[in-house]
C-alpha cells in the first residue's frame, strides 16, 4: 500500500466529510493510504496575492514543511486547499523576497524551500494509480449517466503554478466520469467562477453566477454536476437551487468502487 | 485628496501589487473575461490606467474593489502578464490595512449564516474582507 500525506483542510472536517471520508475510503480501495498531516491548521481559503503577504502564508508553509519530512508528496482534495498551497510552495521557490521572510519567521522551527511536491487528489489518482486501472476496479459502472464536472478556478488558475491540466480545456474530471462508466457532458462554463465567498458579501451577484453555470450545464444534457471544492458545491446548490443535482466527484468514485456504504455519517 | 498623497498611495499599491501598469496595452481582455464586471464601477483594465495616472482615490472609495472573486481569468488570461487582479487585491489591502477599516466583521457574520454555508466562504471573506 502506497502512502501520502494528506491535508484535509477546515470544511473537509465539517461541512464537507463525505468531500473527504469517500476521498479516503476510494483511495484505501485502490492501495493508497491517505496520512494526515499532524496539526495541520487552516490555509486561509484565498492565496493572498500582495507581495508584502508574509503571515497569511505560513500555515501553509508549516503544512509543506511537515509533508517535505514525511513522505515529500502532500496530498491535498478542497480546491481552495490545494490552489493555496501550491501557489505558496511557487513562492518559497521561486520568490527570495517572501522566502527570506517566511523563513525569517519561522526561525527554529527549520527552514523551507518549496521542496515539497503538491498533487491535487484527482493528480494522484490519474498519475498514480491510473484511470485504466481504477476502470478496473469498478464494481458498479455509472450505467452512462450524462455528468458535468464543474472544475471553477481553484484547480486550472494560474495556470503555470497550478500545472494541473489544460486551464481552458481541462480532461481530468471527464476522463474519470469516463473510468467509472458515465458520459462527460462538456459545458462551455465547466472552468468559470461560481461566486465563491461573494456570497458573504451580496449573495445576489454569487446566485447570479451559481445559476448561469447550472443553466449552462443543464442545456448541454447533464443530468448531474460534480465538483472538488465545498463553496463551488454550496453555490451551485444553494444559491442555484432547483435544477440538476451536485454531488461531491469522490462520491461518485465511491459508488462505483462499491466503497460507499462504509461512510458513516 | 492632495497631488502628494495621490502619489505616495499610488507607490505604495505599485510596490505591494508588484504589478507594472506600462506592460498594460490595453486590449480589454481582463474585463472581457472578468466575472464580476456587471457588478463593478470600476473594471480590471480601469485599475490598471487608473493607478497608471495616480487616480487612486476613487478606487479606494469604490464598492468594486470587494467584488473580484480571485477567479485568476484576468491574471491568466493577461497576453501581457500585466494580472490585474494584483492591482485590485493591493488597493483593498490599501484600504483595509488602515485602522478600523474592515468591511466585514464578525458581529456581521451570525445574520449570513445558514446551515449548509462551509467554512471555506468565511475564512475567504474574512481574508478578502478584514485584516
Amino acid at each position: 500500500m502506497m502512502t501520502f500525506s494528506y491535508y484535509p483542510g477546515c470544511t473537509l472536517k465539517n461541512k464537507a466529510k463525505d468531500l473527504d471520508e469517500y476521498a479516503r475510503l476510494s483511495a484505501r480501495a485502490l492501495g493508497v493510504e491517505l496520512e494526515e498531516l499532524n496539526e495541520w491548521q487552516c490555509c486561509g481559503g484565498v492565496y493572498p496575492l500582495s507581495k508584502d503577504e508574509i503571515a497569511t502564508k505560513l500555515s501553509s508553509v508549516r503544512a509543506l514543511m511537515k509533508a517535505r519530512d514525511n513522505s515529500g508528496t502532500l496530498v491535498t482534495l478542497c480546491s481552495a486547499c490545494h490552489n493555496v498551497i501550491k501557489q505558496v510552495n511557487r513562492d518559497m521557490l521561486t520568490d527570495d523576497y517572501i522566502a527570506t521572510r517566511v523563513n525569517n519567521y519561522l526561525g527554529a522551527d527549520g527552514q523551507y524551500h518549496g521542496e515539497t511536491k503538491v498533487i491535487h487528489f484527482l493528480e494522484m489518482l490519474r498519475d498514480t494509480v491510473g484511470f485504466d486501472e481504477i476502470k478496473k476496479r469498478v464494481v458498479k459502472p455509472l450505467n452512462g449517466k450524462k455528468i458535468g464536472a464543474y472544475y471553477g478556478c481553484l484547480l486550472l488558475r494560474p495556470a503555470k503554478t497550478m500545472q494541473f491540466d489544460n486551464a481552458e480545456n481541462p480532461r481530468i474530471i471527464e476522463d474519470l466520469i469516463e473510468a467509472l462508466g458515465g458520459e462527460a457532458v462538456i459545458y462551455a462554463e465547466r472552468n468559470e467562477c461560481c461566486g465563491a465567498y461573494v456570497t458573504l458579501e451580496d449573495k445576489d451577484f454569487a446566485a447570479k453566477r451559481a445559476v448561469s453555470i447550472k443553466n449552462n450545464a443543464e442545456s448541454m444534457g447533464a443530468e448531474l454536476i460534480v465538483t472538488a471544492c465545498p463553496l463551488c458545491q454550496y453555490n451551485l446548490k444553494v444559491n442555484a437551487a432547483g435544477g440538476v443535482e451536485v454531488k461531491y466527484f469522490t462520491e461518485l468514485l465511491a459508488e462505483a468502487l462499491g466503497v460507499k456504504e462504509g461512510f458513516d455519517e | 485628496m492632495s497631488k502628494q498623497k495621490a502619489n505616495a498611495l499610488r507607490e505604495e499599491i505599485l510596490r505591494i501589487s508588484n504589478v507594472d501598469p506600462l506592460k498594460c496595452m490595453r486590449c480589454g481582455k481582463c474585463s472581457a473575461t472578468c466575472p464580476a464586471y456587471d457588478e463593478m464601477n470600476y473594471h480590471p483594465h480601469e485599475f490598471v490606467y487608473m493607478v497608471e495616472r495616480g487616480a487612486v482615490e476613487e478606487l479606494l472609495d469604490d464598492t468594486s474593489i470587494y467584488r473580484c472573486l480571485s477567479c485568476f481569468a484576468c491574471i491568466d488570461r493577461c497576453p501581457r502578464q500585466v494580472e490585474p487582479a494584483k492591482l485590485i487585491e493591493a488597493v483593498r489591502n490599501t484600504c483595509l490595512r488602515k485602522q478600523g477599516a474592515n468591511h466585514f466583521k464578525a458581529d456581521m457574520l451570525p445574520g449570513k449564516l445558514d446551515p449548509e454555508l462551509p467554512q471555506q466562504a468565511v475564512v475567504s471573506a474574512f481574508r478578502k474582507y478584514a485584516k
